[in-house]
């Protein structure tokens, strides 16, 4: 601590004098993760809702008499294979073929929109059938958990069409890899919440 | 597979973001084929009589198929980000188990003590 009292003269330094640059972009994937943990936290959050008030059925409908697991599964299906469209468009994103890229792009979003269809044909024969979410806590639960699942699903199905005109426009550029990349993220992040969701609400609601 | 991932490197070495390849994804994608397909036959054909075996049952394959995503379509390992993405991960994934656990013991408890009648029951002769 004896330079202590050589640098009091110039003023005490509470910072790095150096910080060694950090090119552009090289800690967005890691700060987009901890956005999906805390993210992940909301989903933790919901499910606890449903664990707790999922038996609540207030005398109305139980999940046997409103899941069909056959649209449940089809549906599994489509988000799992829109999850391995996207891991080919980030192959094809290497190998630096934008054609490809924006071709596996669009099918994965086909699969998306898929996937939000058949939920949002499942809600409104819920809801035609008088489950909405007023009826009982476990509705509730149900409409809050899948349905902020869906939202999800809605976001990146208009990111990857934002990032599919970016592609289009700019090409391949640094810039709009690292997007792509943390879309890939969010995607595949939400086909691991999906697997919880068709576990602990569908699977396990029916064997309830 | 090793020399396609040197092609991946260089012309994409910064960063440390890992693609994956071909060969991982399409294993990522049978494995899940599979470990979807097995609960939802057990569920809906009801293989097995007794229903918490086959809640536990179907609870372990979600848990593996979570697995198989985070390293084959996640590309998660130890080392991604010097070690800071694992490092959040168990980090979420505790405070996933005290929100979950907690919340389902405690809710459970409440409801099980709080049923009205149910003590005052108990004790008629």
């Amino acid at each position: 601590m004896a330079s202590t009292a050589t640098t009091a003269d110039a003023g005490p330094v509470f910072h790095l004098e150096e910080e060694h640059a950090h090119a552009e972009g090289s800690s967005t994937m890691l700060g987009f993760w901890l956005y999906l943990m805390s993210d992940c936290l909301i989903f933790a959050m919901l499910f606890a809702a449903f664990g707790v008030l999922g038996g609540n059925y207030a005398a109305g409908p139980a999940p046997k008499d409103l899941f069909d697991l056959g649209l449940v599964a089809v549906n599994t299906t489509m988000l799992l294979l829109s999850s391995i469209t996207y891991g080919f468009a980030m192959l094809t994103m290497v190998k630096g073929r934008v054609g490809a890229t924006q071709a596996w792009l669009g099918v994965t979003m086909l699969f998306g929109l898929a996937f939000l269809s058949i939920e949002l044909y499942e809600f409104a024969h819920m809801i035609h059938e008088g489950a909405t979410p007023q009826r009982s806590a476990f509705l509730s639960s149900f409409f809050t958990l899948v349905g902020t699942h869906g939202l999800h699903v809605t976001f990146g199905i208009v990111w990857m069409v934002t990032l599919m005109i970016q592609v289009a426009r700019y090409g391949l550029i640094e810039a709009n890899r690292r997007r792509l990349m943390c879309l890939s993220m969010f995607w595949h992040f939400l086909d691991v919440v999906w697997i919880g969701v068709f576990t602990f609400v569908y699977l396990m609601g029916t064997l309830r | 597979m090793s020399a396609h991932d040197h092609a991946d490197h260089a012309d994409h070495g910064h960063g440390g973001a890992a693609h994956g390849s071909l060969k991982g994804y399409l294993i990522g994608f049978f494995l899940s084929v599979i470990l979807t397909a097995i609960p939802f036959w057990l569920v809906m054909d009801g293989v097995i009589d007794n229903k918490q075996a086959t809640a536990v049952i179907i609870m372990a394959f979600a848990a593996v198929q979570i697995i198989v995503h985070m390293i084959f379509f996640l590309h998660m390992t130890p080392a991604s980000e010097g070690g800071w993405s694992m490092l959040a991960l168990i980090f979420t994934v505790i405070l996933v188990v005290i929100v979950l656990s907690g919340s389902l013991w405690v809710m459970y408890h409440l409801n099980a003590n709080m049923m009205p009648g149910l003590h005052e029951m108990q004790q008629m002769p």
